[in-house]
């Protein structure tokens, strides 16, 4: 239990996907102009990297892993589908959105109307391939790691999201220079956040 | 008015080559591909070598959708671009695994994530899905090398400042140590990549008013 209380502040707070390792910049710069929408976004980056990740956890466990075959019978243990990876986890991330998105549709119709175009557009965000990737890397051990793992990055994603959005709502009313104005100024804040979530790094878990 | 005619370098297929260096680059104006860019340019040979593997994706997919444009129904053309995609990501994948060991350890996941490039979906979409085969390949070398050349300047500035090396080659003579010149460690942490090309962005719209926001 403590491990995966561990797993879930890492994730969020040192390994952040955006300041750490700037995955789901393309969205997070593009849709980070209003509080209200970059929420919306954020929820449904936290959805999609819950399921995904599980999933993929098992893809990886059962069929890609060397040797991970061996459970269809023993003559097979010798093979591995290691290469298929990306293939494999883009295939299953493009349907997950597209699933996600009916659920959602069907069950929460209110949800589904805020969140409008940028569900479909989580299928190409690299956060979610990143996560999975990730978790492919870390080798977690078992289920429940690799969920905590997957919810907590995407709680993460929402924070910064949510932090930029409302940094850029103020700033309009400052007086920044010209050139910078727009797309640079974004990149200078995110950096000077980026340097703030660095004080987590002397956190120990 | 047949297009066959038109010479393979004419001045219209030299502009899709050279427009993207400057004033439509894909990560400084389109804001497409800021991903990956970032978080590989602590060091200058592994953007090197992740500026390369783009180009030839980004080449290949773009030639392959474009010759595919006519016959992929639109409504699963995403899923056929992420599968060229892919397999041309995994073909870069197992030629780094293979010849440069070192490197494909050190970019982790990030050849993987050339899959959710936003720059190669983005060019495909834009680009790809609506032009021939020929002005499709320009189009993809020209955007992949104005991707990397912001790539290799970043990581150029990153590396001769955080760590005083070039390409692991060290450049600042030990006498500028000797007289008490420090590395600056600040260039060496993520949040700095971001510094950097906010800089870029802001030396570029100075020197070109008409890319300044609002």
């Amino acid at each position: 239990m403590e491990n995966l209380v561990n797993i879930f502040v890492k994730s969020i707070f040192i390994d952040n996907m955006i300041f750490a390792y700037f995955l789901g910049m393309c969205s997070y710069l593009a849709v980070s102009k209003t509080v209200k929408t970059s929420t919306g976004l954020g929820i449904a980056v936290i959805f999609v990297l819950g399921f995904t990740i599980p999933i993929n956890f098992f893809l990886e466990k059962f069929i890609l892993k060397a040797g991970a075959l061996s459970w269809i019978s023993p003559s097979l243990a010798d093979v591995d589908l290691s290469f298929l990876t990306f293939i494999m986890f883009i295939a299953v991330i493009a349907s997950m959105v597209q699933l996600v998105e009916m659920v959602i549709e069907k069950f929460a119709p209110t949800l589904y109307t805020s969140l409008g175009i940028f569900l479909p557009l989580i299928a190409v965000n690299c956060a979610i391939l990143g996560g999975s990737l990730f978790m492919q890397e870390r080798e977690y051990a078992n289920i429940g790691e690799a969920t905590v793992f997957g919810l907590g990055s995407g709680v993460g994603w929402f924070l910064a999201i949510v932090g930029i959005a409302a940094i850029r709502e103020k700033i309009q009313y400052s007086n920044v220079p010209a050139p910078l104005r727009g797309l640079g100024i974004t990149f200078i804040i995110t950096g000077l956040m980026g340097i703030a979530f660095m004080s987590f790094m002397g956190i120990k878990l | 008015m047949s297009n066959e005619k038109e010479p393979l370098f004419s001045a219209k297929n030299l502009k899709l080559l050279s427009e993207p260096l400057g004033q439509s680059n894909p990560i400084t104006i389109q804001v497409l591909g800021i991903c990956s860019a970032l978080a590989v340019t602590v060091k200058l040979k592994p953007s090197i070598v992740l500026a390369i593997s783009v180009l030839a994706v980004m080449a290949v997919s773009n030639v392959a959708i474009s010759l595919l444009r006519k016959m992929v129904p639109p409504r699963i053309r995403i899923i056929v671009q992420l599968v060229i995609i892919a397999t041309m990501v995994i073909l870069v994948d197992q030629v780094l695994k293979a010849y440069a060991y070192d490197v494909s350890k050190q970019l982790s996941v990030f050849v993987g994530l050339i899959i959710t490039n936003c720059i190669i979906m983005g060019r495909l979409e834009a680009f790809a899905l609506g032009n021939k085969p020929w002005p499709s390949f320009l189009d993809g070398l020209g955007n992949a090398a104005g991707y990397g050349w912001i790539l290799i300047a970043v990581a150029f500035f990153r590396e001769l400042l955080g760590s005083g090396t070039l390409l692991d080659m060290q450049v600042i003579p030990q006498a500028f140590y000797d007289a008490g010149y420090v590395n600056n460690g600040m260039m060496i942490l993520p949040p700095m990549a971001l510094v950097v090309v906010g800089i870029i962005i802001w030396i570029q719209r100075a020197r070109n008013k008409s890319l300044v926001e609002d």
